[in-house]
């Protein structure tokens, strides 16, 4: 009777990890998949503002972003402490904004292209004057369709 | 020939995990789910000519004025942002018949105008508060219409059929440049 009698007690055994690579890996392609880089350097501060209408952006082969706010501390000896405008990776003015516009369009199919949506991201507290400016621009070039980023969340904040 | 054959070496794959860690922690750290989000808008389209000059009933219009110091003027009186809402459903729904308010829902405009010293932050809650409203009156209209909430769900059908009743008429006019910022 002896023959199958377990042995036990003296050591316990070693849990295998064998399967720990495996478990990793499979979390690891889950990032991979989901991750999106960040295709644009910031060279301008921005925080959107708070609000709570918000739509989500569909597709994003669809949308450009055009980044207004302060330049970043780095930049502020060259380009001052006004608002600016960056498109793709560099300082812009509002004259350049046709082409960028036209640029993106020429990426997207021809049957998609009324649905292409200008994201303005735009720091809360710089003024209207930059955004008015960036405004009657895409107006003028026929791109009506605009979204202003923006976070969820109430923010109530007092008229100074 | 001497084909002695040794056994396989066995690879050590037990730095395979820390590899993998590696690079789950680089991942991890890159990563960013948020979904960009905003408020969506359409421009007015541009024409060269100055808009006609078409005769619309005072009463029909709602305006709210924001100047530099991002202060409010709703239909000539000062107001704050939080009363903005109500007032707004108020005025486009006019439940008491008022002769001041909108005559009809569809007859509602709404005129925002700005300076372009205001902040946009200021500017973003205004129309946000002006949105909430649309929104919630179209709300309202969903649950009595159809007993159905108003989300992305909804048939078009059903929202044209709400939209046709209470449109989303907001219009913005040039803004005003007494507090620009200097350059």
């Amino acid at each position: 009777m002896g023959k199958f009698k377990k042995k036990r007690g003296d050591t316990t055994p070693a849990i295998s990890t064998a399967s720990l690579p495996d478990i990793v890996f499979i979390l690891l392609f889950f990032f991979m998949v989901i991750t999106k880089m960040r295709e644009t350097d910031l060279k301008v501060k921005v925080q959107v503002p708070q609000a709570t209408e918000l739509e989500k952006l569909e597709q994003k082969s669809l949308v450009h972003f055009i980044y207004i706010g302060r330049p970043m501390e780095r930049f502020q000896s060259i380009y001052g402490t006004a608002p600016r405008i960056q498109l793709d990776d560099s300082f812009k003015t509002v004259e350049d904004i046709p082409l960028f516009v036209e640029n993106h369009k020429q990426t997207v199919q021809p049957a998609l292209r009324n649905r292409i949506t200008s994201s303005l991201r735009v720091d809360g507290d710089i003024t209207m004057g930059i955004v008015q400016d960036v405004k009657t621009k895409l107006r003028r070039i026929g791109q009506l369709k605009v979204n202003y980023a923006a976070r969820r969340g109430v923010v109530k904040e007092k008229a100074d | 020939m001497g084909s002695k054959k040794r056994p396989a070496t066995e690879i050590n794959a037990s730095s395979m995990a820390d590899i993998a860690f590696l690079l789950l922690v680089f991942f991890l750290v890159t990563t960013t789910i948020d979904v960009e989000r905003g408020i969506t808008v359409r421009l007015p389209e541009w024409s060269e000519e100055p808009p006609e000059n078409i005769q619309i009933n005072k009463r029909n219009v709602f305006t709210v004025l924001v100047n530099a110091q991002n202060q409010l003027l709703v239909r000539g009186e000062q107001a704050n942002v939080d009363e903005l809402r109500e007032r707004a459903k108020e005025f486009i729904m006019n439940p008491s018949k008022k002769e001041d308010l909108a005559e009809f829902p569809n007859a509602a405009i709404i005129s925002l105008k700005n300076d372009r010293g205001t902040k946009y932050g200021t500017y973003i809650e205004v129309y946000n508060e002006l949105k909430a409203a649309y929104n919630e009156l179209w709300e309202e209209e969903s649950m009595t219409q159809f007993g159905e909430h108003y989300s992305d769900d909804l048939p078009k059908a059903k929202k044209d059929k709400i939209k046709a009743k209470i449109p989303f008429v907001l219009s913005e006019a040039e803004a005003t440049s007494y507090g620009e910022e200097s350059k």
